[in-house]
């Protein structure tokens, strides 16, 4: 069942570590950098919107108070 | 049976709430292949009997080298979609997905590259499969500047529809490589029509983590294209109400 008998064997890869984790590491990154990006993204998209939002919400007031 | 009307679907304004709701769904999704993919790649696959551990780069590097394939041909649908019945969300689902598969694309290479290393001596060779797959990676990149390019929305959606579509020859030709050229690239393990040539512990790993790939894929594609409505709605009053209710 289990190939491996410790950590240190695990992390060795029979000598092929570098190859290995390099292509499983490099893609876990990718995925968590493009993930990271597009939360940023919206996060700062919701919070422009918001602020054009209430400023839009202040004008029409303050038409409404001039009128 | 309630009858739905699918056609509302296809207006940002009734997409944007379903697809906040599908996509940690497709998040829970991605998890649960991706943990017993690792575990079957990791635990239960036996080493191979002439590449010993390095082969286990195979369980991301095939699952990779399909999305790239996949999520071109289903972009490339929908920018045709959208340049035949000029329909915005279509279009917007075609640039949603771009940069996820230019993504694989290059994650095909990457673990291509160093799994040939150990096993072919050399990190890169000028062979059909290997080179046919780096086109796919530029005709991404191309699709994306070109976009990127053209400010109209519109315009930019129609140009880059037709460097998507004239680029999907280029998928059956990455696909049959192996086939119709010689080349230091094995030929496919796994087909439609035969059962696959390897053990079944590996196909299990490999398949699950291709699952995890795609559901991955959805879930980020549906992010970026909520990214996108907003973006390009942000002057109408759904998206103005829209936004006063997620604050």
């Amino acid at each position: 069942m289990s190939n491996w008998s410790s950590l240190s064997e695990f992390l060795a890869m029979g000598g092929y570590a570098p190859f290995v984790w390099g292509s499983y590491g490099v893609t876990a990154l990718c995925m968590v950098v493009e993930v990271v990006l597009l939360l940023r993204r919206k996060r700062t998209l919701l919070q422009r919107l918001s602020r054009t939002n209430r400023v839009t919400a202040e004008v029409s007031k303050s038409n409404e108070v001039q009128t | 049976m309630p009858k739905i009307n699918w056609f509302k679907y296809s207006s940002p304004q009734a997409f944007y709430p379903l697809i906040g709701k599908m996509i940690p769904w497709f998040t829970v999704l991605a998890v649960a292949f991706t943990l017993p993919g690792l575990y079957f790649g990791f635990f239960v696959a036996p080493p191979d009997y002439q590449q010993g551990e390095s082969y286990r780069i195979m369980f991301i590097h095939v699952p990779a080298a399909w999305m790239s394939m996949f999520i071109y041909v289903v972009m490339a649908g929908y920018a045709g979609m959208g340049l035949v019945l000029n329909s915005r969300l279509s279009s917007m689902m075609a640039s949603a997905l771009a940069p996820t598969g230019a993504m694989f694309t290059f994650l095909a290479l990457w673990t291509g590259a160093l799994w040939g290393k150990p096993m072919w001596g050399t990190w890169w060779v000028w062979d059909a499969r290997l080179t046919s797959e780096l086109i796919l990676l530029f005709l991404y990149i191309g699709f994306l500047s070109l976009q990127a390019a053209i400010d109209e929305p519109r315009r930019a959606a129609r140009a880059s529809a037709v460097l998507a579509l004239v680029g999907v020859v280029n998928i059956p030709i990455i696909y049959f490589s192996v086939k119709w050229w010689n080349t230091l690239h094995q030929g496919a393990s796994i087909t439609v029509t035969k059962a696959p040539t390897m053990a079944a512990s590996m196909f299990t790993a490999m398949i699950l983590l291709t699952f995890a790939f795609w559901m991955y894929t959805i879930a980020v594609a549906l992010m970026r294209v909520r990214c996108e409505i907003l973006e390009r709605e942000r002057n109408s009053e759904w998206v103005a109400q829209a936004v006063g209710r997620s604050r």
